[in-house]
């Protein structure tokens, strides 16, 4: 066979399917994490009710769980299950595939140009998945918060930050959440096909920008209350 | 007379792509600074010949930077430390006396090793193959400048069509990406008239046989922009991206039927 009918033959075995696809896969990895940094970005937004006193926060609490006669928030939490799935799916796959694409390592590679977060993406994700978790046990269902009273989620907030083990662990998985963003942010601009140098420095500063206000204000929220701002 | 330099090399020798290989260390003494990085292997292989031991193999051609043979990663980088040079045009007055010098072969499930520092780089012609083509009517030449095109587009399908091809952009990558490569070969054809006819096609094609052949995925590193000796963009892998989503969004089946008004 020549190279040209062995190329045709390897893209017709293959197939064109768009999810089997490298690039497919990352413009999934891409559209997920758009939904996941936007919702961490609103999720941020509507913590700051915490500086505005306990009636502000449960308020804004009640309106989450009664918005569309109750269905907004089981509408938000299937988008989000949703995302997250496709997100892990798609990390997974490619990153198997990548490991695959090199069984033989370098002596000492040299990198010259990625970053630290770049090259951690991995392992912030992993340690964020179980974040996660643990938040969603923590302030949604009460199982593993100390004393908690579904019907208060501002004194859960305050009483929850006040064990300091789980304050440590709300701010590491901060700074993963920063690593993870400032570099998915300006990839998912590349994955999308959205690079042109008039917008070159944009991408860069956005995600830098939107990365350091979302960890910033996030990191605040455990620091007020061990501080005793919030109380 | 600048002072020659005496270096240490620790080089991957791999007997054939079956064998395992393993590092083996040479003296490469009285090296000339103004040497080419590859000239100064040839010394230390008329030694090892000499000696009555095998050669270092190495792949090389044109050793004036433009044909994309020569491949090898140098102390930890694709072409050795300088920026926008292949290992050809590497000179020995960028090491210092005493040195200690890494050499191995491009690394990738794609390229497997052929010899010691030489590796199969078939999987990038079977990509091109697929897609990395115009189809013309041969026949008399059309007239020169028959098709406008702006000056800008030209200088941009030339900036692409810049790759030699060579693969440090895969050997460069954590992931063994090739999609530096591949989307060089589509923008350099996607930037002007002629390319557009199969454009859609070439995108979906090229990709499909960049998957077969097993190379990873970019996690937009950077590390293929950096080493890649011609300054390939990786604004070339984003506009890659784009004519997949949209190709992919438009696509139809080819049919038999059809166009008959």
């Amino acid at each position: 066979m020549s190279v040209a009918e062995q190329s045709i033959a390897g893209a017709e075995a293959r197939g064109h399917g768009f999810l089997a696809s490298s690039v497919g896969r990352k413009v999934v990895m891409a559209a997920t994490g758009v939904i996941l940094f936007g919702f961490v970005t609103v999720h941020m937004l509507g913590n700051l009710t915490s500086y505005m006193g306990a009636e502000a926060m449960n308020h804004y609490a009640e309106f989450l769980h009664t918005m569309i006669h109750g269905m907004g928030i089981w509408v938000f939490r299937a988008v989000l299950l949703t995302a997250v799935g496709l997100h892990i799916w798609a990390a997974t796959t490619l990153t198997l595939d990548n490991m695959a694409a090199r069984p033989v390592g370098y002596r000492n590679q040299k990198n010259v140009a990625s970053t630290w977060a770049s090259r951690t993406m991995r392992w912030s994700g992993v340690i964020l998945a179980a974040f996660i978790v643990y938040h969603l046990l923590h302030l949604t269902t009460g199982t593993v918060h100390p004393n908690f009273d579904r019907a208060n989620p501002y004194a859960n907030f305050v009483n929850g930050f006040k064990v300091p083990a789980a304050a440590a662990f709300y701010i590491v998985a901060q700074l993963c959440l920063g690593l993870h963003m400032w570099h998915g942010v300006w990839s998912c601009t590349q994955s999308f096909g959205l690079a042109h140098p008039r917008y070159d420095s944009l991408r860069r500063n956005f995600a830098t920008g939107l990365t350091v206000l979302v960890v910033g204000v996030n990191i605040s929220y455990p620091i007020a209350v061990l501080t005793g701002f919030i109380h | 007379m600048s002072k020659h330099l005496n270096l240490t090399l620790h080089v991957w020798r791999q007997k054939n792509a079956k064998c395992d290989g393993k590092f083996v260390e040479y003296p490469a003494e009285n090296i000339s600074p103004d040497m080419s990085f590859l000239e100064m292997l040839d010394v230390v292989n008329e030694g090892l010949i000499r000696k009555g031991e095998e050669p270092i193999t190495f792949d090389h051609d044109c050793r004036e930077g433009i044909c994309g043979t020569c491949s090898m990663v140098i102390n930890g980088r694709p072409h050795g430390p300088r920026e926008r040079t292949t290992t050809c045009q590497l000179h020995m007055r960028s090491f210092k006396d005493g040195d200690s010098i890494t050499l191995e072969p491009w690394r990738a499930e794609a390229f497997p090793v052929i010899k010691d520092l030489m590796v199969d780089r078939g999987a990038f012609d079977r990509i091109i193959a697929a897609g990395g083509f115009i189809s013309v009517p041969t026949g008399s030449p059309q007239d020169a400048n028959a098709l406008p095109i702006p000056k800008q587009s030209a200088d941009l399908s030339m900036d692409a069509a810049a790759c030699i091809g060579c693969g440090a952009c895969v050997a460069a990558c954590p992931n063994a990406s090739a999609m530096l490569f591949v989307s060089a070969k589509i923008s350099h054809l996607g930037h002007l008239p002629q390319g557009q006819p199969e454009r859609h096609l070439r995108v979906r094609d090229m990709i499909a046989q960049m998957d077969a052949e097993e190379f990873g995925t970019c996690t937009n590193h950077g590390e293929c922009e950096a080493a890649c000796p011609k300054g390939i963009k990786m604004e070339n892998i984003a506009r890659m991206n784009r004519d997949f989503i949209k190709a992919s969004l438009t696509y139809r089946p080819a049919t038999s039927g059809g166009g008959v008004g």
